[in-house]
This record gives C-alpha cells, sequence and structure tokens, in this order.
C-alpha cells in the first residue's frame, strides 16, 4: 500500500522550491521626498518574493500534498488526540459577526459574551467544576494559569509552598510548567502497575507541597484506581489537586475530574473537542476550578444579569492574564460548536467508541502492552527494536506512526490513541502496518522510510549547522 | 447503508455489526465493560446538553452572532485587521495543513515545515535577526517570554525588565504572571509626547536592568524616534533592547537589527487573521547568540538520506518535552497554522504591496487625524509625532460620550482616556473613513 499523500516524486526536477527560488524582488523604501516619513524612521529596502496569486496557489497546494494530516489517514499520536476536525465547525468560525475587536463595549457584543459565558457553563458541566476560564491559549498556557491559581490561593492562605508534585512519566510540559511559575519539582517514580505508587506519593507530599499535577487516565492509558486516597493525601497535607485534561476523551460523559476530587483542570480543547491541531496550533486550554478557587480566576470573565445580558467582570482575587485578550477565539467557537452537536450521547459514544478502538487496535498487535487496562490509549513496546526506526518503517505502509519512546517507563514506548474516529477496517491496516514493521529486518527499519517525501531526515545535521531561513542556505544547498 | 449506531457521535463510524465483532473480539458485552473507573468516582448523571443537527447548531450560532451589533470598527491597540484575501482561507483550510499537528514525522511533513521554515525565513527579512522561530501565543506572551529569556542569558547580570508606562495593561498583566516565578522585577520609565522620554529611562535603567522594552509604533500608534538610543540605554547597562512591533510595521519602519535591537517580539497576525477578538500570533526573533535559549519551535534545514534538502524541527534540546523542568519555556502547542496564514498573506502582497500597505497607514492615518482635527471639539492627533495606522484624539467633552454616540452612529472606537479617543485605519475600514468624520461632526455638533 503505497499512499500518494505526503509523498512527493524522487524526481530532482519537481521538488517544491521555496518561495525565495522562485524570486527575490528588492523593494527600495522611498525617501523623504515621495515617501510619507523621514528615511532616519524608515529601513532602506525589503527583499522578499514577489509571485503572483496563481503561482502562490500551486507553491502551497503542493506543500500540502506533503503533508500527513487525519483527512490523509490514521493519525494514532498517543496523547494528541487526533480526532477528524468537522467541517462545519469551520464555518461556524468564519462568521463575520463574530469577528469582533476585544476592545468592543460589552453592551455591543452581547453575541460573543453569550457564547463565552455558555462554554464556560458547558466546559464547567463536563469537568465537574464550578467555573471556567477560557483565556489559556493552549493546554501548557492551561496548565501554567492553573498553577498560578495555586500559587495565589496558597499565598492568600499565608502558605509559602515550594513544590510541586508529577509523576516521572508526565507530560514536559507539566515539569516546564510548574519551574516558571517558580516551583522546584518533585517527580514521582512510578508504581509496579504503571499507577501513582501511594507510599511513594506518601513520602512526596509535604507541607512544601503546592500541588499535585496528575493526568487521569495517565499517560499510558491506565485510570489511577486510587485517586480519591490521593486526593485526601494531598488535600490532607494543604495540597490542591491539578488535573491535566489531556486525556479527558477517555472520560467523557462517564467520570469527571471536579468528582474525584481535583481542585484545578484544564482542557484540551484541541484534543477532547475535536478543534483542529493546525499544523501545531492553536490550540486552546481552558481552566475549570472548584468554587473556592473561583475568585482566582483570571481577568475577564463573563456572567449572566438577571437581566439576562452577559457582562464582563474581574475576579474578586484575579491572577491577572495570562494572554493578552480573551485567548484563541476561533478555536473556542469551534469547541463550542463540536459539544452542541454531539450532547450528551454524542460525548458519551465518543468515549465509548475511543476506548473500543484503543483495546480493539492493542488486541490485533503482535507487540507486548506492558500495563492495563488501559483506554483510549495504550502503551506498546518494541522491545529490542527501536521504537523510532518501527515507526519510521510504519510511514512506508501509510500510516502515521504513534508517539515514540514516551512515556519512558515502558522502554521503547509507542503510545499510541487511534481515537474513535476510525473504523474497524482502518484499525486492522493500521494494525497490519505496526505487525509488518515491527516484524521487518533491522535494515529495512533502520533505513526507513523509502516511500515518503523526504527519507530518513538526519537530526544531528539540523541541529550541529542550524539553518533556520532561506538567508542561511548555500546558493547550492 | 448501515449507519453508525444513531444517537452517537456523528464522528465515529462504527456500523453495530463492527462494533459487535470488535467487542467480540474482545470478549465483553459492551464498550462499558472496558472501563476500569471505580464506582466512587464514576458520573452516571446527566450532562443536560441536548445533541442538535450540524443545522440546528449553525442557526443556533448564526443567531447569537447576529446579537453583536454591527459596527464599523476604527479600532486597534495591538489587535489589527487587515485585508485578507480568499486565497489565505482556501489555501490554509487544506485539510492536509489544517488537520495535522507538530511535525514529529518531517519524513511526512515536509509541506508544512517547509511553509514554517519560509514564514521564518520572512521575519529573518524583516527584522534584520537571524533567528525567528515558528510562534508564540501572541505579542504579550513574546514579550514575556523575551524577558524570561534575558533573565537567563549570561550576558546580563541584572533581573529587572524596563516598560513604558504607556504598555497595555493586558500585555503588562502578562508579563507580571511570567515574570512572578522567576523572582525578576518591572519598572516603568515615562513617555514624552508619545514616545519614549529617554530622560526617564536612563534614570530608571541600571545594573539590575536585563532589559528594556520599547515599542515601534507605540500602543498609542506613534513612531519612535529614538530607537538606537534606547538600545544604548540598554547596552550599556549589559542588559538587552527588545523590540515590539508588527509585521506590517516591520515592512517599512526601521529595521531592528540596525537601531540594535537583540529580541523582537510583537504581533504578526495583522497579516492573515481578521479581526478574531484577540487571538494572536506572537513573534518572536533573536541574534544567534541566543539561539539555544529560544523558547518554542524551530524549524531547519537539513539533508535526507538521498542527500536532498529536507527541512525539521530542530534543536530540541530545549523543549520541554526533552528538558521538562529546565526547558526554555512551557509551549508546546502553538499558533503555527496562523504562521501559515501570516505567510501566505504576506506572499501574496509581496515587498511591493507590503510596503505600499505599510506606506498607507502613515498616510491614512495623517490625514484622518488630520479631517477630525478640523472639528471644533476635537484635536488630532494629541501627540505631534508620525503615525502608524492609529492615533490618539483629544476631546472636548467626555470621550465615552463621545464614543457612546458614536456608536449610535454605526463606529466603535478605543476610549483610551477621560477626554482621549483612540482611532485606527487600515485597509478594511478606509473607505468608511468620510462617514466616520461626519459622525464626529454630528457628535460634536
Ligand atoms: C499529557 C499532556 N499534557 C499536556 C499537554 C500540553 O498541551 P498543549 O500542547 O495544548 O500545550 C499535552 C500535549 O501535547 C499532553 O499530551
Amino acid at each position: 500500500m503505497i499512499h500518494d499523500q505526503a509523498r512527493y516524486t524522487h524526481d530532482e526536477t519537481k521538488r517544491e522550491p521555496l518561495l525565495s527560488e522562485k524570486d527575490q524582488t528588492t523593494v527600495e523604501i522611498d525617501d523623504d521626498d515621495d515617501g510619507p516619513l523621514p528615511a532616519d524612521l524608515t529601513r532602506d529596502s525589503v527583499t522578499l518574493p514577489s509571485l503572483s496569486e496563481p503561482e502562490i496557489a500551486r507553491h502551497y497546494t503542493r506543500l500540502s500534498q506533503m503533508n500527513w494530516s487525519i483527512e490523509s489517514g490514521p493519525y494514532p499520536l498517543g496523547s494528541c488526540t487526533m480526532k477528524y476536525n468537522p467541517k462545519f465547525t469551520e464555518d461556524v468560525a468564519a462568521d463575520p459577526n463574530a469577528a469582533i475587536h476585544p476592545d468592543r463595549a460589552a453592551e455591543t457584543v452581547q453575541g460573543n459574551l453569550e457564547l463565552r459565558y455558555r462554554l464556560q457553563e458547558y466546559l464547567g458541566t463536563i469537568g465537574g467544576m464550578d467555573a471556567v476560564t477560557l483565556q489559556p491559549p493552549a493546554g501548557a498556557a492551561g496548565e501554567f494559569t492553573g498553577i498560578l491559581i495555586a500559587k495565589a490561593y496558597h499565598e492568600h492562605h499565608g502558605n509559602d509552598r515550594s513544590e510541586v508534585i508529577i509523576p516521572a512519566s508526565a507530560h514536559g510540559t507539566n515539569f516546564a510548567t510548574a519551574s516558571m511559575a517558580g516551583y522546584d519539582v518533585v517527580e514521582l517514580p512510578p508504581g509496579d502497575d504503571g499507577r501513582v505508587d501511594l507510599e511513594a506519593l506518601e513520602a512526596a507530599v509535604s507541607e512544601d507541597t503546592a500541588a499535585l499535577m496528575l493526568t487521569n487516565p495517565n499517560t499510558i492509558g491506565l485510570f489511577e484506581r486510587d485517586i480519591v486516597e490521593i486526593a485526601e493525601m494531598v488535600h490532607d497535607a494543604g495540597g490542591l489537586l491539578y488535573y491535566d485534561g489531556a486525556n479527558l476523551n477517555a472520560l467523557l460523559g462517564r467520570a469527571r475530574p471536579g468528582d474525584m476530587g481535583f481542585d484545578i483542570m484544564h482542557y484540551n480543547v484541541h484534543k477532547t473537542f475535536a478543534t483542529p491541531h493546525g499544523g501545531g496550533g492553536p490550540g486552546a486550554g481552558p481552566v475549570g476550578v472548584v468554587s473556592e478557587l473561583e475568585s482566582y480566576l483570571p481577568t475577564p470573565q463573563v456572567k449572566q444579569t438577571d437581566s439576562g445580558t452577559y457582562e464582563e467582570f474581574e475576579p474578586e482575587r484575579s491572577i491577572g492574564k495570562v494572554h493578552g485578550f480573551t485567548g484563541n477565539w476561533l478555536v473556542l467557537i469551534k469547541t463550542y460548536a463540536y459539544i452542541a452537536r454531539l450532547g450528551d450521547e454524542g460525548l458519551l459514544d465518543a468515549s465509548a467508541k475511543a476506548v473500543l478502538n484503543a483495546n480493539y487496535l492493542a488486541s490485533q498487535l503482535d507487540l507486548e502492552i506492558p500495563y492495563g487496562p488501559f483506554h483510549h490509549e495504550f502503551a506498546a513496546t518494541s522491545g529490542d527494536r527501536d521504537a523510532a526506526d518501527v515507526a519510521k518503517r510504519m510511514l512506508d505502509f501509510g500510516v502515521h506512526p504513534p508517539t515514540t519512546k514516551w512515556p519512558e517507563m515502558v522502554p521503547e514506548a509507542m503510545l499510541t490513541e487511534p481515537t474513535e474516529i476510525e473504523t474497524k477496517r482502518s484499525l486492522d491496516s493500521l494494525a497490519e502496518a505496526f505487525n509488518r514493521a515491527y516484524a521487518d529486518t533491522d535494515e529495512a527499519i533502520e533505513s526507513a522510510p523509502s516511500r515518503t517525501a523526504a527519507t530518513r531526515i538526519d537530526q544531528a545535521s539540523a541541529a550541529r549547522n542550524p539553518r533556520l531561513s532561506w538567508h542561511a542556505l548555500e546558493p547550492d544547498e | 447503508m448501515t449507519a453508525h449506531i444513531p444517537d452517537g457521535s456523528p464522528f465515529a463510524p462504527h456500523t453495530t455489526a463492527d462494533t459487535k465483532s470488535m467487542l467480540e473480539a474482545l470478549e465483553v458485552d459492551t464498550e462499558a465493560d472496558l472501563f476500569d473507573i471505580p464506582a466512587d468516582v464514576a458520573f452516571d448523571g446527566e450532562l443536560g446538553i441536548d445533541a442538535q443537527s450540524e443545522r440546528a447548531v449553525r442557526t443556533e450560532l448564526a443567531e447569537m452572532f447576529s446579537q453583536n451589533d454591527s459596527l464599523t470598527e476604527f479600532m486597534g491597540r495591538g489587535h489589527y485587521s487587515t485585508y485578507v484575501p480568499s486565497i489565505v482561507d482556501h489555501l490554509a483550510d487544506r485539510a492536509e495543513f489544517i488537520t495535522s499537528y507538530t511535525q514529529y514525522q518531517p519524513e511526512i511533513t515536509q509541506g508544512f515545515l517547509q511553509a514554517l521554515f519560509e514564514y521564518q525565513s520572512m521575519l529573518v527579512e524583516l527584522t534584520g535577526l537571524p533567528v525567528a522561530n515558528c510562534s508564540m501565543y501572541d505579542a504579550a506572551t513574546a514579550l514575556a517570554e523575551a524577558t524570561l529569556l534575558a533573565g537567563r542569558v549570561r550576558s546580563t547580570t541584572g533581573d529587572t525588565v524596563l516598560v513604558p508606562e504607556t504598555l497595555r495593561a493586558g500585555k503588562r498583566a502578562v508579563l507580571e504572571n511570567y515574570v512572578d516565578g522567576s523572582g525578576m522585577q518591572i519598572e516603568t520609565y515615562g513617555m514624552d509626547d508619545g514616545n519614549a522620554d529617554l530622560d526617564s529611562l536612563r534614570a530608571i535603567a541600571g545594573e539590575e536592568t536585563a532589559a528594556v522594552y520599547a515599542e515601534n509604533p507605540t500602543v498609542r500608534g506613534t513612531i519612535e524616534e529614538s530607537l538606537s538610543a534606547i538600545a544604548d540605554v540598554a547596552h550599556d547597562n549589559e542588559g538587552l533592547f527588545v523590540l515590539g512591533t508588527d509585521l506590517l510595521a516591520l515592512s517599512l519602519l526601521s529595521e531592528p537589527a540596525s537601531v540594535g535591537a537583540d529580541v523582537v517580539v510583537g504581533e504578526a497576525d495583522v497579516l492573515g487573521l481578521p479581526t478574531s477578538n484577540g487571538m494572536g500570533l506572537g513573534i518572536f526573533a533573536t541574534k544567534e547568540t541566543f539561539l539555544r535559549q529560544v523558547p518554542g519551535r524551530l524549524v531547519g534545514a537539513s539533508e535526507d538520506a538521498d542527500d536532498r534538502r529536507a527541512y525539521t524541527l530542530t534543536l530540541q534540546t530545549r523543549e520541554q518535552h526533552i528538558r521538562k523542568e529546565r526547558a526554555t519555556s512551557n509551549i508546546c502547542t502553538n499558533q503555527a497554522w496562523v504562521a501559515l496564514r501570516a505567510a501566505i498573506h504576506a506572499a501574496w502582497l509581496g515587498p511591493e504591496g507590503l510596503v505600499s500597505l505599510a506606506e498607507d497607514s502613515v498616510r491614512n492615518a495623517q490625514s484622518l487625524a488630520a479631517e477630525i482635527d478640523e472639528i471644533t471639539g476635537y484635536k488630532a492627533p494629541v501627540h505631534d509625532r508620525h503615525h502608524f495606522r492609529e492615533f490618539v484624539v483629544h476631546t472636548e467633552q467626555p470621550a465615552a460620550a463621545i464614543a457612546g454616540e458614536l456608536a449610535s452612529e454605526g463606529f466603535a472606537v478605543h476610549v483610551v482616556g477621560e477626554h482621549e479617543l483612540q482611532v485606527c485605519i487600515t485597509d478594511v475600514n478606509e473607505s468608511a473613513a468620510d462617514e466616520l468624520v461626519a459622525a464626529f461632526e454630528e457628535v460634536a455638533a
């Protein structure tokens, strides 16, 4: 099975040149007489490609043909929840009536405020949280918001706490967030069953604990069965419990972080609520909190008045802001549209089929899966084969491979999350790609891929000799 | 046709027969048997959200957004609207772009990588600095990240960033949160007729200075005239000069590298993105020396196994997924698709289009201000400076009242002081400029 998408021909002449290789035009800036500004306030010239619209259309269309996407085929990137992005949400977000400047007076933007208010409410219900901010522009920004809220809460109560506890298997953003907020990270080793080890947690928790950051199901898809005890231990020590919402797709309609004892959570809407990942972003990372923390939320929040109109307000002890304005608005509209389309039944079915798909796919694999029972994702191990090499070979079989070599508690991990959008047939072909790549010769996997736009790319060379713009390329390069 | 299960997710494609055979393969009766959620934390209530047809959701949202008053906006102050040609939507909305993610497998994501490499290259050209990342969330977080970079690098010893007193409150609030954990401080210098007051800046600069931040154009629309002198204040105190700007202003105003900028931040979404309630695209460009301190993703050129040029994310040891708590930033998901849009728009304009749009930003602001100035009751621009795209108007009557009356005439402007409005003109609203002037006149009378 050779896929044409994401592939380009080996014919050198068909390689898509850079815009700068198609044209470079220098425009001199007019001096005082003709230009609107004195020369000492302007640059001398600008040198950029000058191309016609048809040339630009072909350029980007060609580039798009060298790009794998959810609509090209399976994209089971573990932890990233690569769901189909419903088309209609793009049209809804493009409504010109919603294209409003953020500084407009509240009484003139009631429609936008209503959407924000209702999305705050929807998300609160889904997560079991009492109040929600929509401002954080991604999951990591949501974590940062949440940890700042925890910090403000402790400071308000006269508690100087210095540590955030994070399981070793957590996402890199958790660690980076805690340290950006000024905390020392206490790393929690995993228990033998792949979950939080209560004894290790007991040893880690202290009066220095500001928060424990946890995702549930965890990053290998296991539900933290002891979550109630975990919450108690952290709360007894005066700490707060933070929920990393990356894996919420597994729980939609079935369990809510708020009911498990979490105090703060972020929602990763580009995962759970199917807003497009956009080649790396934008996403959004709304944050929910329990009522005790509501007054610390970023400003502004939206509320409904007694007369039914909507207003912005600054929560009493607000941490301030985490985005210059009110976040990634277009993404928030798409989030709302997706939730409204699915409703209770749809959300419940999404988690059912996501978990069914992961379990079914796993059952068809020849690779060992050390930990279970898992939910929407699982970490298979490629054993004595290099997971990154096996993944590169999978590219030749027309699928996007899973996340590799993470989390580290599974050696040579292949973290796989097919999501609910795959059919049985597509899961069967995905399983075949896994099994064939896994069974292939060392030589085959080490030299893979060969049927893709580029063959194996030299990472070391890119880092050793950074060429980060077309200005940095040699003429013959 | 064997439809997928009724009442389920319309985006889960399972036929009843497939679901059955998959459950059989797993030897369970229902999907619920696959979940390992203890009963005491399971949720068996209802969320109370009614599923709706696609058409119903579209109608609901169209009705909701029609509740917004339809006003012609003359607004800016950090969020701008430039006419976005149709080609941007059509190309950027191609599923291959918009439904992909971070390029963890570069061999099958060459297209997006090349587009981001080209975006970085445009920023390199416009800033004159050799390193530009492929996006930050917005200008506010980019400024905050630049400040943290200034605090980290070895060439600075200070811990204080100096910012203008006119810094947008939202930006300042973000900066405060980002520096909070680093132990860095923020101090404010004064402004003189819209631009940086060098005496005030020099008076607070010192060995604690890690960075000096200035904007060009300033938030009040003036074009800064002492960039090199500001850079000197930063450098004389072993601090970095961080310059805030935007993609269009860069096309005309002094090249940042030539006036001593060490880091350039700001908004790139002036191109590619229509007014979006503040959604942004943060610029981050800097010098080679600070390459390994840069936050966010960088696309670099390399070679593939057949020795052909290929692109890949590079220098990832700076990033959170490798370096964890010692990463340069926690950013992961960024604004890549907005960067793609800005690049397509910039390519469509070309250097001629960029420069002429930027020149219009100066000319149109000047002539609109002059027309408003002629009306009794207003003085515009308040600052005796060159302006880019926007300017402040002094009003004899209270500004809020005037803004309210302008709104009833169909126009939205900023209220920035008790007797100050701010007006921004771009190619999107310029055709309504005469009507705006008439409305100003009407309201004054
Ligand atoms: C488990 C987990 N936590 C946090 C994040 C960070 O989210 P974002 O990329 O939206 O900042 C991710 C996503 O990549 C993740 O997988």
